[in-house]
């Protein structure tokens, strides 16, 4: 078996084995990017020096024997996560001469754990997209088919793990910058429980849920990279200090038993026909393992889009204020006073979707229109909470589809900022209401990968991962790989 | 000020508490370091990084609370106030809007016809200060310091409750004394670690409505203050008297020119959009958290000067001016118990020693002498070892020679004479120096009596017993 088919977690077994060295790894991984992310374009950076000083460095720590499942694995970050002495340059041309001067804390944690750095991933603008293509350094391409997306934001670590330029990279989830892209690419893509792995570091898009998770092949190689990304934080005020499961040692939990609940509004309207055919079966096959299943109605929960359409937004303008061409990023040239000065800087760095919500943001939370909007908003927030903490009483799990439709062509909804919104219908949710949830392949429709959604209460990512290698146990499609990518 | 108005004025005091840290960050506080060395990656609002809540910060807030007797929130929550400023790096302030940490308490102050006066204080919240803009020096350029942004601020909001300049005097006098009572301030208003803006408007006397205010920011002094509000009422008096209305305003003191003008108005046009802070999680304080903040509170100045006047006989306005700091107050005590006469230790402290600070610009921490020197000198006092009059030159010399004051009474030799032998001969040594004045003052010239006064007190180079002097002179006078 070549490397690249195999998962982070075979890797890291075959490194402690002595069977290749991280250094063989990664110059594999580095070569075949080199190869095929001209077509892709998933890496904003490579980072092949580093990526090669990691490599011995950990290959000098398994040899003291001290390395750990993920020592000498590489790994891809989404831009979003500032690296030291590396752009970081969040998808836009506002951070376009970006060098951080320090390490995210999910970057220094993973570093520790030993794994190596081969790059920065594409990703749309400040994560505001769910195609990848409002990114300064223009669309990524979906393996299974260039001529469409790969779903965003984080569609350039969902491209990389894909077409196995990296075993695994991580991402971020604002509204399903993970889930998404992980459908439209056949991936398993995870989002811990808000305030499960630390924000600082990721540069901020919408603060009350931002969540950074794992793009990989596989729910075990999501538990190993969650595992070692996980825990309190004292520089985020957000994360959590209670303690972290071994989330790879409660993988084998069996699916009998299982209560499993189907949201009936993820089934209606929009849901593509061989979509919704591939998640019905997927559940049909968990309740033939011995898991029970029954339909729930969360009747808020069509209310997320909009809701999180001021929401996000809103946090985004006020977010966004830093990048005033003061202190770093973009600066226009010779500015002629303080007003012209931000004027052109944030009007030439901003790309048009960032900036449209800025706007909308700004609006919503305008003195007249807060209550109206973003208090508004907040209010139906709680309602939808409530709608989960009540599925949550009955059933262990929450099913549906990740995404309404397998990936589309690239420039199909770039017109439609709406059509283009409701992509997240159904993983926004999760977000507003802080849930850990999991997207897993679990078919195909006309070719392309479909993704089967499994939200879970507040920190219960072990009872999500474990359903989720349950599956990957009876099924084969996280180990399917596009073609033409071998 | 003109008859037949009223004046309504309110104070928005910003203390800077005395932390060592920034509110949400670890930078130092400290006041005077080269311009950016005290601005971390959080201060400078970089991508990705977070606020954390400094706890000193609001322990001080809540001992603030407590010592005027407010509601402490069980619940608060920071909210960010948005506008872009170069001094102000992230493009937010977070503060507190909604739900301040402290609400709904107040203070007492004295007047000057001694009389009290409550004023309430609406709230008090925590927020961060911004940095600084720097223009001078730099030619067409700007510079940016962001040592002082991310430095804690408490925002003490006063009621429309004060009729006077000298009122708001009192009363922001009454917060500075508290803060530094409570040391989570340290009350340097020339560094701007306590100032404040005032809101003033005016109306005819009698009526319900308040007038149009105007807000007067950035006083940095009680004497701004004073002079800043009285220049105000004027302009709005002889506004409205001139038939002009008031503009609600922002507006700015300038202490060369003695005036208030109006800031630029692009302070007025600002949306702040304020919303809950998402990175911060609301401030949540427990009763038992407060009980223990409650305990650990010193004895405050109302208390204080209650207890001076009660157990010492001291007058409530001296007993006010003792209390005004925590050091003066100490220092009062030590010498009161010391010398064991709380009267004369007030009228010392009060008198002479504060007339040294101030012609030296001490403060009393610092003095030469100390409150056992002066307790010492008060005694020879009492003993009758030497007068009030010659102590006030031994002070003198103890403040210059740093001794205490038996070294100095016996190096100079100004030990007074008690012994009746030594002072009738020297009334014997006057009264044969001055036959002719004897002589018009036994025809009754009665008048003259002073002058020998006078005479034995400067043959004994004053250090005769007054009293002394006084009873053998009219015996010997009187004659055999």
């Amino acid at each position: 078996m070549s490397l690249h088919h195999a998962t982070a977690a075979e890797i890291g077994r075959g490194l402690a084995a002595r069977e290749y060295s991280s250094v063989e790894v990664t110059r594999h991984f580095l070569e075949r990017i080199e190869r095929a992310n001209p077509a892709l374009n998933a890496f904003v950076t490579v980072t092949a020096e580093r990526a090669l000083a990691d490599a011995q460095r950990a290959d000098a720590r398994i040899a003291r024997g001290k390395g750990g499942l993920l020592t000498g694995v590489p790994l891809a970050h989404k831009d979003i996560f500032c690296t030291t002495g590396i752009l970081t340059s969040c998808g836009s041309r506002m951070l376009a001469n970006f060098v951080a001067p320090y390490d995210a804390t999910v970057v220094e944690r993973l570093d520790a754990a030993g794994m190596v750095l081969l790059g920065k991933t594409n990703m749309d603008e400040f994560a505001m997209g769910s195609s990848n293509e409002t990114s300064h350094y223009g669309p990524v391409r979906n393996p299974w088919d260039p001529a469409r997306v790969p779903g965003g934001s984080s569609g350039g670590s969902a491209a990389a793990v894909a077409a196995r330029l990296a075993p695994v990279a991580t991402g971020t989830d604002t509204g399903g910058s993970i889930r998404q892209p992980g459908a439209l690419t056949g991936l398993t893509g995870f989002k811990p429980t808000y305030g499960r792995v630390s924000r600082y570091g990721m540069i901020a898009f919408a603060s009350s849920l931002d969540q950074a998770g794992v793009l990989a092949q596989s729910a075990e190689d999501a538990a190993l990279v969650l595992g070692a990304m996980a825990g309190h934080d004292a520089r985020d005020s957000t994360s959590v200090d209670a303690p972290v499961p071994d989330y790879a040692a409660g993988l084998d939990r069996p699916v009998k038993g299982l209560k499993i609940g189907i949201i009936r509004e993820f089934f209606g309207d929009g849901l593509e026909a061989e979509t919704g055919a591939a998640v019905r079966a997927a559940i049909e096959a968990f309740r033939r393992e011995g898991a029970t299943v029954e339909e729930l109605s969360l009747p808020n929960l069509p209310l997320s889009v909009p809701t999180y359409y001021v929401v996000a937004p809103a946090e985004c303008s006020s977010n966004l204020s830093r990048f005033d061409g003061v202190r770093f990023g973009h600066r226009c040239r010779d500015p002629k006073d303080l007003m012209d000065l931000y004027r052109r800087s944030r009007g030439e760095g901003f790309g048009v979707e960032v900036k449209r919500r800025i706007m909308t943001g700004t609006y919503v939370l305008s003195a007249g229109y807060y209550d109206a909007y973003y208090l508004k908003a907040q209010k139906v927030r709680s309602l939808i909470n409530a709608d989960f903490r009540r599925a949550f009483a009955r059933v262990d799990v929450l099913m549906g589809p990740t995404a309404p439709t397998p990936a589309f062509a690239i420039g199909a909804k770039t017109d439609d900022p709406i059509l283009m919104y409701l992509n997240d219908i159904y993983t926004i949710g999760a977000n507003l209401a802080g849930l850990p949830a999991v997207s897993v392949p679990c078919g195909l429709s006309g070719g392309l990968p479909v993704g089967l959604q499994i939200i879970g209460p507040h920190f219960a990512e072990e009872r999500l991962l474990a359903a989720a290698h349950a599956w990957q146990r009876l099924t084969d499609w996280h180990r399917r790989m596009p073609q033409g990518w071998a | 000020m003109a008859n037949g108005w009223e004046t309504v004025i309110g104070l928005e005091i910003h203390a800077q508490l005395a932390t060592r840290s920034k509110i949400f960050s670890g930078s130092a506080t400290a006041y005077g370091a080269p311009p950016n060395a005290q601005a971390n990656l959080v201060d400078l609002g970089y991508p990705g990084t977070l606020p954390v809540l400094n706890r000193e910060a609001v322990l001080m807030a809540v001992r603030f609370g407590l010592a005027i007797g407010a509601t402490i929130a069980p619940r608060s929550v920071f909210a960010r106030k948005n506008y872009f400023y170069p001094d102000l790096p992230k493009g937010y302030q977070i503060s507190q809007y909604e739900l301040p940490v402290v609400a709904r308490g107040a203070v007492e102050i004295l007047l000057e016809d001694g009389s009290r006066k409550t004023v309430g204080v609406t709230r008090a919240h925590l927020e961060e200060d911004a940095g600084k803009s720097l223009h001078e020096g730099l030619g067409r350029m700007s510079g940016i310091d962001l040592n002082r942004a991310g430095t804690p601020l408490l925002e003490i909001v006063s009621e429309p409750d004060m009729r006077s300049a000298r009122e708001a005097v009192a009363y922001m006098k009454k917060i500075h004394t508290l803060v530094r009572y409570l040391e989570i301030c340290d009350g340097n208003m020339q560094e701007g670690s306590f100032r404040c803006d005032a809101n003033v408007s005016v109306r005819r006397a009698g009526a319900q409505e308040y007038g149009t205010r105007c807000e007067i920011k950035n006083l940095n002094s009680f004497r701004f203050v004073e002079r800043a509000i009285n220049h105000e009422v004027e302009r709005q008096v002889e506004l409205i008297e001139g038939g002009g209305k008031v503009v609600q305003e922002t507006r700015l003191y300038d202490p060369d020119r003695d005036e208030t003008r109006p800031m630029r108005s692009k302070e007025e046009a600002n949306d702040y959009r304020y919303f809950p802070d998402p990175d911060l999680l609301p401030l949540e304080i427990d009763a038992a958290f407060v009980a223990e903040l409650r305990a650990g509170l010193p004895e405050l100045p109302d208390a204080k000067a209650a207890r001076f006047a009660r157990e010492h006989g001291l007058s409530e306005y001296d007993a006010g001016v003792l209390t005004a700091s925590r050091e003066l107050a100490a220092y009062y005590e030590e010498v009161a118990a010391g010398a064991g006469e709380p009267k004369l230790a007030a009228n010392w402290v009060m008198g002479e020693l504060s007339g040294f600070l101030n012609r030296d610009g001490l403060e009393i921490g610092v003095a030469p002498v100390g409150a056992a020197a002066l307790a010492g000198l008060l005694k020879r006092i009492v003993d009758g070892t030497i007068s009030g009059k010659l102590a006030k030159d031994v002070f003198e010399a103890m403040w210059s020679e740093r001794k205490d004051a038996d070294a100095v009474i016996a190096e100079r030799g100004l030990r007074q004479i008690t012994d009746t032998g030594a002072i009738e001969q020297a009334i014997r040594d006057v009264m044969a120096a001055n036959p002719g004045q004897l002589a018009d003052y036994r025809a009754g010239k009665d008048k003259l009596f002073g002058f020998f006064v006078g005479q034995v007190m400067k043959a004994t180079a004053g250090k005769a017993n007054p009293a002394q002097v006084n009873e053998l002179l009219k015996k010997l006078l009187a004659g055999p």
